[in-house]
């Protein structure tokens, strides 16, 4: 909302500057976005006088002027028709900027003629709308003085009007809170009802009296459309960047943003028959002046005449009965409308007004009449025309809300002490009208104000005048101390974040959307989660997998130059669209090589044991069994089938890795090898509780452990694991590690065989290990092996 | 005698002269060696008269003891000689670069979640959760933003369309403030509550400063008599404590949110120059968060009696107090994984934050 000092005095008895009144407006609630002051951009313009004026020798337009700064005469090139000797204006010396041009003024040389300076109209100078000629200064202004000091300056203020402060769409209402601030008194309206000559020729029909409780209709005749709009109020409306039009459409957008007021005007002698003011019939059209065809539905409200719809009630004018130069006859159109309706019709059909935007936050439902008359004494003043009775249909009645605050609450609730007196005070100068009831106060709110339905109303009111900065602030009591500021899921999410980024991983955050084309391949059921108005195409789903938005984060990198690379995010992923049905999953990728190449030369690719160790680390720092997961080789198709696996616990999948399909790769774009993992943190069972927090004790043994090797030849297909777990079983009691430390194909193995060695740890408990013993240990574990391993396990 | 003399001088000339451990070995043998010089001299005076042999004895002894001592010294001198060429040849050149070593990074805005749990954990505060997907009565209905309320417009939302319903109504949407979570931990618990919720926000504008997707931190406290005062109490010890800063000038302005009344928003004092941003001095303000006592319809959608229960409500960007705090300049970049950036605006991951040990380290330098 925007408006200009000499618009707000012309509501408001007040002496403050600009300054004053913007700080003010901040305080009360009406928050000042800009304050743009043009007599901030007229530093070094001074008055000038013109001494002589003759025809430039080379133009039939040009003048040639001698004009006096009060220093010296300069010589001036001025195409303004209406210079002339004698004349005072205002001189933009060389170097100064023009503020409608935003440029620097240069000495010119216009046909061959040196021009040291510039005389200036309104426009250029950013004060006003006129640019028939230049500025005309009252012939006693003293010459060579600052141009602001003498000129008409009107500032623009813009402040942002919150959705609940309806009556501030018109300068009259901020007005109002000004004046309730204290700076300043309200002034009376100037508005007077006129009674009319003659009965409308046009009468006013009222069908759906929710949609439409009352419509007031002026029937004017003889207008003169082509007079001009009076300067003060082109200047107004140019100051919040309205443009004038004609008469008619000036004066509806004036009431509209001095009063918040919409008006319509028809063309009365392009409307066939009465008003009706209806439901629209489904599928029927409605041409806005805007020239766009809405095909409506019976929720949308209409003011038709006898060819039908000519107006989208509170929304838009049509394009056909509205008002042109040569209009004579006019319907003025002041109505009150359901905010509902409005709401709905506007969003459906996606029309944007400053109609709209008043109506359906609140307009006054007792300003039908006041705002006709209001808008047939300003046309009849500009354009002439002579006024019929007015016709009304419904009845211009409200019921004001009454609402109650006991003086106490400011204290218990605010935490302020006020007087019932202040309070009164004012509420009375919001406009409400109060009576003091003992314990509490009635305030009945004025009917320009739609929001008030209690005593929190109240109470915001009253805190808004009297000031947030006269409330103490108060460190907030020792409450219960908490159990855990943070859930146990929460925190280990956050360890599993410092887990991975001490593994030299990046951490990132990416949009919960992705691209569904992208998405496709990653989704683990049928049902995407696809947005109804995705911002763009390529973030139109919930993402199902972390995956593609990390690789479409490693393409980007790739072609930043930056090719190693290492990644994680821990977010959501969705696979479902009802609320909740979302994993909270930690998914890195890792491409490229370990480092940069450097002069040791140790630097390898990453590959799949990067993702697979990163994943374990993360089920590890999540609290979770990493150990005991089960590793099948069933990861979703978008890894690779022979280079991926899957992590569970039961039937729970605690994680995915592995390499990403080249296919998937080539759809990013990608053409380096990615390693992956997905750690859903959601299936990881928590700590049942808090009890679980103690460890197991720790057994130490104080005999020597011994190392010993085994190696193994077995069918290709045997996994590691299932020799690992077939050696750990020969003797739970005895052997506390076994690792594999070779694995090996090719010569000197029988085809379809690979040797795999392990290194065994015997840990004795109870005596140290006789040669005996270890040997009988070591027969177990080759008996075991060679049981359980599927095809048989040979000593190699 | 003099014979021994000149023995001796000439042994410790063999020893002084060996320039290894070899020739020192032969100067060893040559004197204490089965068959050396001395050891002959040893071996011959068993034929001499009992007197002279023990004198000579004596000087053997002596001379023996010397020369002992001069090949001692003379195999530490050689042993060092040796060990420094040893040294000398594996010298390399320390200035040669160290392996690249990858270092991780925590993104700001786990850095700024994790302190801002910090500070308000030492308030009493707990961090409640919701979900991304809403329906509408969390996001809005319950908020005190009925269907058709002008400020849902203000809000431009994500809709993802229900299944079983073709009303729009019923459409479920990407939430658009953490503020569901208000109603959803007043459902699930009794006051008094203190918490907030921190998490992924969403609304349909991308420019220079919003993005689809960004942060925000919700609080809440309910109980029997906090007023207005504790919540600009809360706020300022809360700015003062993220800000690290002893002071910090603050501004309420009256504002409007459907979910609170009386509301506001509030203003840091700051200093804007072209080239920086120095939060806590100078003359200008800076919106940074909208807070107020919740509304007594958000208490009664959440199961609150308002007559008997009141309190406060703040919301907050995250991604913003990352940007402020750690002088960010484009909220676009949050979002774009960019490793250079990550790099250079992520966190040691060591670096942990609590009101103890303190908030932050500035990330420790990046490497």
């Amino acid at each position: 909302m925007k408006f200009s000092l000499s618009w707000l005095k012309e509501h408001l008895d007040t002496e403050a500057s600009v300054d004053e009144i913007a700080e003010t407006l901040t305080k009360i609630g009406l928050e000042v976005e800009e304050v743009f002051n043009p007599a901030a951009q007229l530093e070094g313009f001074v008055t000038a006088k013109i001494e002589s004026c003759e025809m430039h020798p080379d133009s039939d337009h040009l003048h040639l002027l001698k004009v006096n700064n009060g220093k010296e005469t300069l010589q001036i090139v001025c195409g303004a028709p209406n210079c002339h000797q004698g004349m005072i204006g205002v001189l933009a010396p060389v170097g100064v900027v023009i503020p409608a041009f935003n440029e620097v003024l240069k000495v010119g040389k216009i046909r061959g003629v040196e021009s040291f300076g510039m005389m200036c109209s309104e426009k250029e100078l950013g004060i006003g709308e006129d640019h028939n000629g230049i500025i005309e200064l009252d012939a006693s202004t003293p010459v060579g003085v600052p141009a602001k000091e003498v000129l008409p300056i009107d500032p623009v203020i813009e402040i942002s009007i919150t959705p609940n402060r309806a009556e501030c769409l018109g300068v009259r209402g901020i007005a109002r809170d000004l004046a309730a601030a204290g700076l300043g008194h309200l002034k009376p309206l100037k508005i007077e009802h006129k009674n009319g000559t003659f009965a409308s020729p046009i009468k006013i029909k009222i069908d759906d009296f929710d949609a439409c409780p009352v419509y007031v209709g002026r029937y004017i005749k003889g207008v003169n459309n082509k007079a001009q709009t009076p300067k003060w109020m082109k200047d107004r409306l140019a100051a919040i960047g309205l443009r004038s039009i004609s008469p008619l459409v000036d004066v509806t957008n004036y009431i509209n943003y001095d009063m918040a007021r919409p008006l319509h005007v028809f063309d009365a002698d392009k409307l066939k028959g009465n008003i009706t003011v209806r439901m629209a019939k489904d599928g029927e059209k409605f041409v806005s002046l805007e020239d766009k065809e809405y095909t409506l539905d019976s929720k949308s409200l209409g003011i038709c005449d006898d060819e039908g719809i000519q107006c989208l009630g509170g929304i838009m004018g049509g394009a056909e009965k509205g008002c042109q130069p040569e209009t004579t006859n006019v319907l003025v159109e002041c109505a009150l409308f359901n905010p509902l309706v409005i709401a709905r019709t506007g969003r459906k059909f996606q029309i944007d007004s400053d109609s709209r935007y008043r109506y359906e936050r609140w307009v006054d439902p007792k300003s039908n009449v006041l705002g006709s008359d209001y808008a047939v004494q300003l046309i009849t003043e500009i354009c002439g025309g002579e006024v019929s009775e007015m016709e009304i249909a419904g009845v211009e009645s409200f019921e004001p809300k009454c609402a109650y605050i006991r003086p106490s609450r400011m204290k218990d609730f605010v935490g302020i002490e006020v007087s019932k007196t202040q309070i009164m005070d004012i509420l009375h100068k919001l406009g409400f009208e109060v009576s003091d009831e003992g314990e509490r106060v009635k305030a009945v709110s004025p009917t320009w104000r739609g929001d008030i339905e209690g005593e929190h109303d109240l109470v915001e009111e009253i805190v808004r005048m009297i000031g947030l900065d006269k409330i103490p602030a108060e460190t907030l009591p020792h409450g219960k101390f908490p159990k855990q500021v943070l859930s146990p899921a929460q925190q280990r999410a956050v360890t599993v974040k410092h887990e991975l980024a001490s593994r030299g991983m990046l951490e990132t955050v990416t949009w919960s959307f992705t691209d569904s084309k992208l998405a496709k391949d990653f989704r683990q059921n049928e049902d995407a989660v696809l947005l109804y108005n995705p911002i763009t195409a390529e973030l139109d789903e919930m993402r199902p997998s972390i995956l593609p938005n990390l690789l479409l984060a490693v393409k980007n990198n790739i072609a930043r130059g930056y090719d190693n690379l290492a990644l994680f995010e821990v977010g959501p992923a969705f696979y479902g669209r009802n609320p909740g049905e979302q994993d909270q999953v930690a998914g890195g990728v890792r491409s490229g090589m370990t480092a940069k190449k450097n002069w040791i030369g140790d630097v390898r690719p990453y590959d799949v044991f990067d993702a697979k160790a990163d994943a374990l680390a993360a089920i590890a720092a999540a609290n979770g069994p990493w150990e005991n997961a089960q590793i099948t080789n069933d990861a979703p198709k978008y890894y690779h089938p022979g280079r991926s696996g899957t992590l569970r616990l039961g039937k729970n999948v605690l994680a995915y890795f592995g390499e990403l399909h080249p296919m998937i790769l080539k759809k990013f774009g990608i053409k380096q090898r990615v390693v992956a993992f997905e750690v859903n943190l959601t299936n990881i069972p928590l700590p049942r509780a808090a009890h679980d927090k103690a460890r197991k004790k720790l057994e130490l043994s104080q005999f020597q452990p011994v190392d010993k090797d085994l190696a193994f030849v077995v069918d290709k297909s045997v996994s590691a694991a299932s020799v690992v777990a077939a050696a750990k079983n020969a003797d739970r009691n005895l052997i506390s590690e076994v690792r594999v430390f070779d694995v090996y194909e090719g010569e000197n193995l029988p085809a379809g065989k690979k040797s795999i060695a392990i290194a065994l740890t015997f840990q004795p408990k109870e005596a140290t290990l006789t040669d005996k013993e270890i040997e009988t240990l070591m027969k177990k574990v080759e008996v075991e092996v060679g049981k359980k391993v599927a095809g048989g396990a040979v000593l190699r | 005698m003099e014979n021994l003399e000149s023995l001796k001088a000439e042994i410790l000339a063999a020893i002084a002269q060996a320039q290894d451990l070899k020739a020192w070995d032969e100067a060893r043998v040559a004197a204490l060696g089965k068959k050396g010089k001395v050891t002959e001299l040893m071996k011959g005076m068993g034929a001499l008269p009992v007197e002279q042999k023990i004198e000579m004895g004596k000087k053997l002894n002596v001379l023996k003891a010397e020369i002992e001592q001069a090949l001692e010294n003379r195999r530490n001198e050689l042993a060092e000689k040796e060990m420094n060429e040893k040294l000398a040849k594996e010298t390399i050149d320390v200035t040669l670069p160290i392996r690249d070593e990858v270092q991780g990074r925590i993104h700001p805005v786990s850095k700024i979640y994790e302190e801002v749990v910090a500070i308000f954990g030492e308030m009493g505060f707990e961090v409640a959760e919701g979900p991304d997907i809403e329906d509408q009565f969390h996001n809005f209905n319950a908020l005190n933003m009925p269907a058709n309320h002008p400020a849902r417009q203000m809000q431009d939302t994500f809709y993802i369309p229900n299944k079983n319903s073709d009303d729009f109504d019923d459409s479920y949407v990407v939430r658009t403030h953490t503020s569901p979570v208000q109603i959803r931990t007043m459902e699930s618990k009794k006051p008094p509550i203190r918490i907030i919720a921190p998490g992924r926000t969403y609304r349909s504008d991308y420019d220079a400063t919003h993005t689809p997707m960004f942060h925000q931190v919700e609080g809440l406290v309910i109980d029997k008599n906090i007023t207005m005062a504790h919540l600009k109490g809360c706020l300022y010890d809360f700015v003062k404590a993220f800000f690290e800063l002893d002071e910090i000038p603050v501004r309420y302005r009256p504002s409007y949110f459907p979910f609170t009344e009386p509301s506001a928003e509030m203003d840091i004092g700051c200093l804007k120059t072209k080239s920086e941003l120095k939060i806590g001095a100078g003359t200008d303000w800076l919106e940074i968060l909208g807070c107020g006592m919740v509304h007594p319809n958000v208490l009664r959608a959440g199961g609150i009696d308002p007559d008997e229960y009141q309190g406060f409500a703040f919301g907050m960007g995250i991604d913003r107090l990352a940007m402020l705090k750690y002088g960010i300049p484009d909220l676009r970049t949050f979002f774009e994984s960019d490793v250079r950036w990550l790099k250079h605006y992520g966190f040691n991951p060591l670096d942990f934050s609590s009101m103890t040990g303190g908030l932050s380290n500035n990330g420790g330098s990046a490497r």
